[in-house]
């Protein structure tokens, strides 16, 4: 590699490059300091994320470094800016809360910093190697931080079972990387794209290309990889479930759609039948088996297997419209979803402990109107309905999926949003309909800020949805 | 004037009402007077701009008027609105309904007023929304959005069963309209675009009509509620408050209507013809089905609502008569019944403010004590059955001679709707105002009050008159409405040539 070449690679990749060094600085400043300095390492943590997304959002230069291993275009400008907006909502969250949830060590910023570091490689991935190492620096933090509430034993648990079986999906992703190496002879994603259109599709191949969907479709825990997720929503400490649920989400689907719209697109019609399914299946598993919940963490668990379902129904159209309209689900699912969780955080009793029964939300609009009128707004947007941003989401995904003819997929879908509708019903229900039940603890003013923020930003989304959407239309055009 | 976006202006003016609630407080009795002063001034101003947007409506002429169009969200999806001979009345009829709703709410919501009221003002914005829209997404978000106030109205401030009633409510409509969004997807697929004006031009494959229209009438059918949909219909309006069971039968029903007239007709011609034996068994069904189950029914408000099925079922018979007399009937009995079925609501308000209970049983005698009310339930009594001189009498006629022209045998059926309406609702009268109180609850009645005269009154005067004089409504839909049948008969003549011309 020519210095010119390196020093333009090195431009690129600026933003991941600052994110890690910022990381093991604050890492070291954490550990001279001493555990004092948690507060001040979270808020530096959260000025680093910012400082990061804005350099992301402001940059324009599209192109490939490191010998194609790592792409910067629209797509991944996009992307990279929903998961660091998503990391920046948990990690205030964790530093709100932190010490009532035992998060309060100088570890815990840092790591959920790499991770963000992790998901942002990931999105830029351009080849199997750099795909896999972006996984990896991502979930292996992600695992850490699962388990971080040492002594709890849901907790821990909760650790445990993502680590085994994230390995498990590991061990799929590479198997099926191995194949599609052996099959094309090729890391890179564009030259394995140009080995495929120009062969004739061994079987080989598609295997490769199946055990590779599924690593990905195990870390948007999508059906039938999803097993994994009620229990480590529930047993993950609050403010780590909703990191959960935003970035690397959101970064496993952007790979989907690389993998999906870029690599194997000549493959198309082997992958739409299992995309469908794999849709289909989230559907209708997080619609009807988050009916029967009670611990309200379990039900955002299958309220997220939905959405995965519902993002992945733009993916099958796979079209510059269906990319879009995923990208843009991502970025409406991440808004809905810390917004959730902080009101989550809030079901707090005086005496300290956190309550996660749905039922504890009973009479909410009596005791705290704020928080029940945006609990209210996000579950209305999570089932769907307008004016919310939830509702844009699925107009545009099933768009996508009308446009591609899948009719059948369009309208199994709907259906499903009706029986979701149903679970998000009740706990509106329950918030307004139903006689108070316990006493709440008041609101910390950070947290409702940041409810507020979510609340906002989803109801509206009619005001200024017009940019958001053509910054996903330009993002989606990286492809086609 | 010209420039003014008036439209717009009529649409969104409640919101500015409801950020001067958001800023009241209503823990006082103070409070509730001023949260529910605000929102009566609110909706009279809005009433008085819908009034100029009404005078400023050219009738001659089918166009949409008032145009506003702004760039929204991308992917054909623009704010477009605008009124045309359709949709203008709706907008004078919603807005002209809700400071009722606001008097008959004065004493009636103790709890939570403000929130009431907010919820009551964005059921007008969205309401007045859906008669504007010239873009289908923005119409299917106002329907849509519709859905979430009045679910918050019925169930915080609704009766005892009414968690069942919303949920029933919410869950049914929403069922309904998802087919209709599949169906505006298709057609966004199809066309390239959402605005309704480029959508009324495209002709549609005939059967790409068959499946659109089917997906279009599930959404609207239950809506209208066309018998078997209806189910909801009965149980949301039991449970709902007054202010909510007004919007909900005056309003919320005719986006039903609205929607047969504004999509299913001119944008499905061959389909609504291929379907119109249908709809007019169905709307039959409605008619004799929903008066016999009314004149059955124990709970005052129960037989209002299974009154209003049966006379929403003229309403969809008409409409695919598709002849002159037809939509002009459909159109004024959609306004008239309005009118008519949201003054009844009101009037059981009255006295279920009175006497907290809706039973029929209970009630008697209360001529003796409540003259004038007796009066004025009498007028609207007698408007419902359909007597001549009252609005309704002048809708039902036509709609039944537009379907006359069509199908003897469906008018004829319809026809003896009236007989029952008359037997329910004169039967309803008796018990109720005549004769001896039958329950201590009727003890120390008192007639009605300045705030209820000022209910009464002025829907007393809006149904003689347009029941003598119809002509404004008339005149605003000419128009329209013919174009609406040339177009719908040129559309099917073409049809029937070209298979002609192919033999």
């Amino acid at each position: 590699m020519t210095p010119e070449l390196f020093s333009q690679s090195l431009q690129f990749a600026l933003p991941e490059i600052i994110l890690a060094v910022g990381a093991l600085v604050l890492l070291m400043m954490g550990v001279f300091i001493g555990e004092k300095s948690n507060q001040l390492i979270s808020g530096l943590s959260i000025a680093l994320l910012a400082v990061v997304g804005l350099l992301i959002t402001v940059s324009s230069g599209n192109g490939e470094a490191f010998g194609g291993a790592f792409i910067v275009d629209p797509f991944a400008r996009f992307m990279k800016v929903a998961a660091i907006a998503g990391s920046i909502f948990a990690l205030a969250m964790s530093a709100v809360q932190g010490k009532a949830m035992q998060l309060d060590k100088i570890e815990y910023p840092v790591l959920l910093v790499l991770s963000t570091l992790g998901m942002l490689l990931l999105i830029s991935a351009n080849d199997l190697i750099a795909f896999y190492l972006g996984l990896e620096l991502m979930s292996l933090a992600l695992y850490v931080v699962a388990a971080f509430n040492r002594d709890s034993l849901r907790s821990t648990e909760a650790g445990l079972k993502y680590f085994v079986l994230g390995a498990l999906s590991s061990g799929m992703l590479l198997y099926g990387m191995s194949l599609v190496y052996g099959f094309t002879g090729n890391t890179g994603f564009q030259e394995i794209a140009t080995v495929l259109s120009s062969e004739t599709r061994g079987l080989g191949l598609v295997f490769g290309m199946v055990f590779m969907l599924a690593g990905a479709c195990f870390k948007i825990s999508a059906v039938p990889f999803h097993m994994w997720t009620p229990d480590v929503y529930e047993g993950a400490p609050t403010p780590v479930t909703a990191f959960f649920a935003a970035g690397p989400k959101i970064a496993a689907m952007a790979i989907l759609i690389r993998l999906t719209s870029e690599t194997f697109l000549p493959l198309i019609a082997d992958w739409r039948q299992i995309i469908v399914f794999v849709a289909i299946a989230s559907m209708a598993l997080g619609s009807f088996a988050a009916v029967g919940q009670k611990n309200i963490k379990r039900l955002m668990a299958y309220s997220s297997i939905g959405h995965m379902g519902f993002a992945l129904v733009g993916l099958s159209a796979g079209s510059e419209s269906g990319v879009s309209g995923v990208a843009l689900y991502m970025l409406i699912y991440m808004m809905m979803s810390f917004g959730t969780f902080a009101c989550i955080m809030s079901m707090r009793r005086p005496d300290g402990t956190y309550v996660e029964e749905i039922d504890e939300l009973a009479g909410l609009f009596a005791r705290k109107p704020f928080m029940a009128v945006v609990l209210t707004a996000q579950m209305f947007s999570m089932a769907g309905i307008p004016p919310l941003a939830g509702f844009f989401a699925k107009y545009y995904v099933f768009l996508a999926a009308v446009e591609a003819g899948l009719f059948t997929l369009a309208v199994v879908g709907f259906l499903t949003s009706v029986v979701a509708a149903y679970y998000y019903l009740r706990i509106v229900k329950l918030m307004w309909f139903d006689e108070p039940k316990g006493e709440f603890e008041r609101t910390p003013g950070e947290l409702r800020f940041i409810f507020g923020i979510s609340g906002l930003l989803i109801t509206t989304y009619i005001l200024y949805g017009g940019p958001i959407a053509s910054a996903a239309d330009a993002a989606a055009r990286s492809f086609f | 004037m010209t420039d003014w976006p008036i439209l717009s202006t009529v649409t969104f003016l409640p919101m500015v009402g409801v950020l001067l609630l958001v800023f009241t407080r209503d823990d006082t009795d103070d409070g509730r007077q001023n949260v529910m002063i605000i929102s009566l001034i609110t909706t009279i101003i809005t009433f008085l701009l819908s009034l100029v947007v009404w005078y400023g409506f050219d009738g001659t002429s089918a166009d949409y008027q008032m145009v506003e169009q702004y760039y929204w969200l991308g992917k054909g999806i623009s704010y477009h609105i605008g009124v045309d001979g359709l949709s203008v009345m709706f907008v004078v009829l919603a807005t002209f309904l809700m400071p009722f709703g606001v008097l008959t709410s004065w004493k009636a919501i103790t709890l939570h007023a403000r929130e009431y009221m907010i919820a009551f003002l964005i059921l007008e914005v969205l309401i007045v929304g859906v008669f504007v829209s010239m873009d289908l997404v923005l119409f299917y978000v106002f329907f849509e959005a519709s859905l979430i106030p009045m679910f918050l109205i019925i169930g915080v401030w609704g009766g005892p069963r009414r968690i069942y009633a919303s949920m029933k409510f919410f869950l049914y409509t929403l069922a309904g309209s998802v087919f209709m969004l599949v169906g505006i997807l298709v057609m966004y697929a199809e066309v390239g675009t959402t605005s309704i004006p480029v959508l009324l031009a495209y002709k549609f494959s005939p059967e790409m009509q068959y499946w659109l229209f089917l997906a279009f009438f599930l959404s609207f059918a239950v809506k209208v509620p066309m018998w078997p949909f209806h189910t909801w219909l009965p149980d949301a309006h039991v449970e709902a408050p007054t202010a909510g069971s007004v919007d909900l039968a005056a309003l919320l029903l005719k986006f039903g209507g609205y929607g047969f007239l504004r999509f299913s007709l001119p944008m499905f011609p061959l389909a609504s013809d291929y379907f119109t034996p249908m709809i007019l068994t169905l709307s039959v069904i409605a008619i004799i089905y929903a008066s016999l189950v009314a004149l059955m029914q124990t709970d005052i408000k129960k037989m209002i609502a299974y009154s209003s099925v049966a006379h929403m079922g003229y309403v969809t018979m008409a409409i695919f008569a598709v002849n002159q007399q037809g939509l002009h009937g459909a159109i004024f009995q959609m306004l008239s019944h309005g009118v008519i079925s949201g003054a009844l609501f009101l009037c059981v308000g009255i006295v279920y403010e009175r006497t907290h209970t809706r039973n029929i049983g209970d009630y008697g005698g209360l001529v003796h004590r409540m003259p004038k009310y007796a009066l004025a339930f009498l007028i609207f009594t007698m408007a419902n059955v359909g007597l001549p001189g009252t609005s309704a009498f002048v809708g039902e006629f036509l709609a039944t001679v537009g379907v006359f022209r069509v199908s003897v045998w469906t008018a004829f059926f319809a026809t003896t709707g009236v007989v029952l309406s008359a037997s329910y609702m004169l039967w309803l009268y008796r018990r109720m105002i005549f004769g001896q109180a039958k329950s201590p609850l009727m003890q120390g009645l008192v007639d009605i009050s300045f705030r209820e005269h000022c209910i009464v009154w002025p829907l007393i005067v809006v149904t003689i008159f347009f029941g003598i004089y119809p002509a404004p409504v008339f005149d605003a839909s000419a128009a329209t409405v013919d174009r609406i049948v040339t177009n719908y008969h040129a559309a099917i003549q073409a049809v029937a040539t070209a298979a002609q011309a192919a033999n």
